[in-house]
């Protein structure tokens, strides 16, 4: 019993990670209708940002840690911004699949590019909060996966708040709905869109940040496999839906978890969140919370 | 234009090829880059020392050696791809590398159909030399380090039930669990969980959680350094203290730089301390010391090793003919070197000791020696 509430944690604070990085997918479809395949590789720079940031915060502090944190956003939030403007903007009115090649090249890019600024030798991450290990009825629960659970968790509520209480978040809903609409009553899409990149690429940075937190090992293609599932997490709760991106992370991170702790099947995991992917689009295409939005002539 | 330029480059062609006549042309591919470059750079940098010691002394057979150095980024495809550069365009005459199995398996096909000699400086899976009559290693094999932590385990930490993590993409790891598994057996011990991972993955408190419930009273981690040193910090994370384990592939610097203290009491067997006190090693140690401000580790000692046995065997075949190179290297006998005496057995294997080390209070110690 007490393996299973372990591996149950476990589970918990992989699939918060994964909820962070697929609610940045799904909000860039909510309002654009494409993936950005370049999400990935904007949670690798979070994770290199806090790498440097670290050297000039002291270790084992809360507030440096949650410093950082910061700091990784902001600076991840300006390269999603950059990163629409000189890349999909331009291709605004083209069709949708040329924006999403054109996001793989960009992602091909930040590898590359990263591979060639900080080297594809992987390095250690600092601890940047305190560490401490708790044990409650023989379950180990470390502060970092703590850590991980609780910013996931107030960046959730932080973004639902935005998207639903905020005038920018209603912008972002009415740009989401109908972007022609939109711009007649007078939302200038352009900064709503910004927006949404901005939001979206600092939640994959605080996402890579905590991963190397908690796996502290960073490379320049640590984001690839994350990128991945956490996309696939997007889809199975519902692309475009934000509760259900996070339902997704956490129900794939708790599947991937007991199958890795598993006698036989440990080897099947990534295959086993494909075949997951597979078995949602057949049989609910729309995902767990999403829903159908038929065609109006 | 171009009837202009071709007399120039038809000049620049001529100097050029009369300059590589006159050198002896050694290719080497190694991991210098990429997710084992811990590896590949001190046995690049080892292989380096070996060859400017040679030129220094004036080469070999009156010519001097040029080392042609290709990077495979430790990724899968690249090895095959450097190693036929280095036959077809640079016409190496014999090919030095690689430390990670799966690499060498993947280069040494290649190099066997072109008739030319590889050593191979600390590949261990036995499988390597098997590939054909041209392919040489100055290391022990998988199967000699796998009986001695099979040993070590059982008569020095005195424990019976050990449960392992392999790394099912990596060769080296299959081969050394295999092994391991083999010989603990037939000692007596038992295996109490066998769990496996991915090369690359870095959430590994699935696995650890269930070894936890396994009851088993020591883990052994049968694939690379990065991994190891993520799977210590979080078994230590998941308050797992039993002892964890290694064969060669944990000797690398980020086992430490990323474990940390969960590295401590942590045991690994490699090819050669550095605090072995005998005339050949501390020489050696200085020499490479003053060369590249760093202490070498098992990797930079093989990597220098590699390129004297080779040069050894070009000098006892008095020429540069890859057949001739070939047959002086299968006759290689008590070549005095820096990771021990080396002799190679029909097998195309070096026969030699190991050494079992163990980290406290942040440093690597001594613990035993173990002869074939």
């Amino acid at each position: 019993m007490i393996e299973f509430f372990q591996q149950l944690l476990n589970g918990l604070s992989l699939g918060a990670i994964f909820a962070l990085i697929a609610l940045g997918y799904t909000m860039v479809y909510g309002v654009l209708r494409f993936i950005n395949f370049a999400h990935s590789d904007v949670f690798m720079v979070g994770a290199y940002a806090g790498y440097y940031l670290g050297r000039f915060i002291p270790e084992h502090t809360i507030w440096g840690g949650l410093a950082a944190l910061a700091v990784a956003m902001t600076v991840c939030a300006i390269l999603g911004v950059i990163i629409e403007r000189l890349a999909y903007r331009p291709l605004r009115s083209a069709p949708t699949l040329n924006v999403l090649i054109t996001a793989i090249g960009v992602s091909l890019l930040l590898q590359n590019l990263g591979q060639f600024l900080f080297g594809a030798t992987p390095r250690p991450f600092p601890e940047l909060f305190p560490v401490t290990l708790f044990i409650f009825h023989g379950i180990y629960i470390s502060s970092n996966q703590l850590v991980v659970i609780g910013v996931t968790l107030a960046l959730l509520f932080a973004l639902r708040f935005i998207v639903l209480r905020t005038k920018i978040g209603t912008a972002m809903r009415a740009v989401s709905q109908n972007p022609k609409a939109a711009s007649l009553v007078g939302i200038n899409n352009d900064l709503v869109i910004s927006f949404t990149f901005a939001l979206g690429s600092a939640l994959a940075a605080a996402g890579g940040m905590l991963y190397a937190l908690n796996y502290p090992s960073i490379d320049p293609l640590m984001g690839v496999l994350p990128g991945l599932k956490a996309f696939v997490a997007a889809v199975l709760g519902g692309i475009g839906n934000i509760p259900g991106a996070a339902l997704g992370g956490l129900l794939l991170g708790v599947v991937e978890t007991f199958v890795n702790g598993s006698k036989n099947w440990s080897t099947y995991k990534d295959a086993i969140a494909f075949a997951l992917l597979i078995l949602m689009l057949l049989f609910r295409p729309a995902g767990l919370l999403g829903s159908f939005t038929k065609e109006k002539v | 234009m171009a009837r202009f330029l071709s007399p120039a480059l038809c000049v620049l062609w001529l100097t050029l090829a009369a300059t590589a006549q006159d050198n002896i042309k050694i290719g080497e591919y190694a991991s210098l880059t990429g997710k084992e470059a811990a590896y590949g750079d001190t046995s690049h940098k080892g292989t380096l020392l070996a060859i400017e010691e040679l030129n220094a002394r004036g080469g070999l057979l009156g010519k001097k050696l040029e080392l042609l150095t290709e990077d495979n980024q430790s990724k899968q495809g690249e090895s095959a791809t450097v190693v036929k550069k280095l036959i077809s365009r640079d016409h190496v005459i014999a090919v030095l590398g690689e430390v990670a199995s799966i690499r060498s398996l993947e280069a040494a096909p290649i190099i066997q159909n072109a008739r030319i000699p590889m050593v191979t400086p600390s590949s261990v899976n036995s499988k390597i030399t098997e590939i054909g009559d041209y392919i040489f290693r100055v290391c022990f094999v998988d199967a000699f380090q796998g009986q001695v932590l099979a040993k070590f385990v059982g008569t020095t930490l005195k424990v019976k039930r050990v449960a392992i993590l392999t790394s099912v993409s990596n060769a080296y790891s299959v081969g050394m669990t295999k092994i391991f598994e083999t010989r603990f057996r037939a000692d007596g011990g038992l295996i109490v969980a066998e769990q496996k991972y991915a090369e690359g993955d870095k959430d590994f408190r699935a696995q650890l959680t269930a070894i936890k419930a396994s009851g088993a009273e020591a883990i052994f981690a049968s694939g690379y350094y990065t991994e190891a040193a993520l799977i210590c910090k979080q078994a230590r994370a998941l308050g797992l203290a039993v002892p964890i384990f290694g064969g060669d592939g944990w000797d690398a610097p980020p086992l430490l730089e990323i474990g940390g203290a969960a590295m401590e009491g942590t045991y690994f067997s490699t090819h050669y301390s550095p605090d072995n006190p005998s005339p050949a090693v501390q020489n050696f140690n200085q020499r490479y010391q003053a060369r590249w401000g760093t202490r070498p580790d098992a990797w930079a000692a093989l990597g220098y090793d590699s390129a004297m046995v080779l040069a050894d065997a070009i000098w006892r075949a008095g020429t540069t003919a890859p057949a001739a190179i070939r047959d002086a290297l299968a006759t290689t006998k008590d070549f005095c070197a820096v990771t021990g005496a080396i002799t190679m057995d029909s097998q195309r294997n070096a026969s030699k000791s190991a050494v079992i080390l163990t980290i406290k209070n942040g440093k690597y110690k001594f613990v035993s020696a173990v002869a074939p």
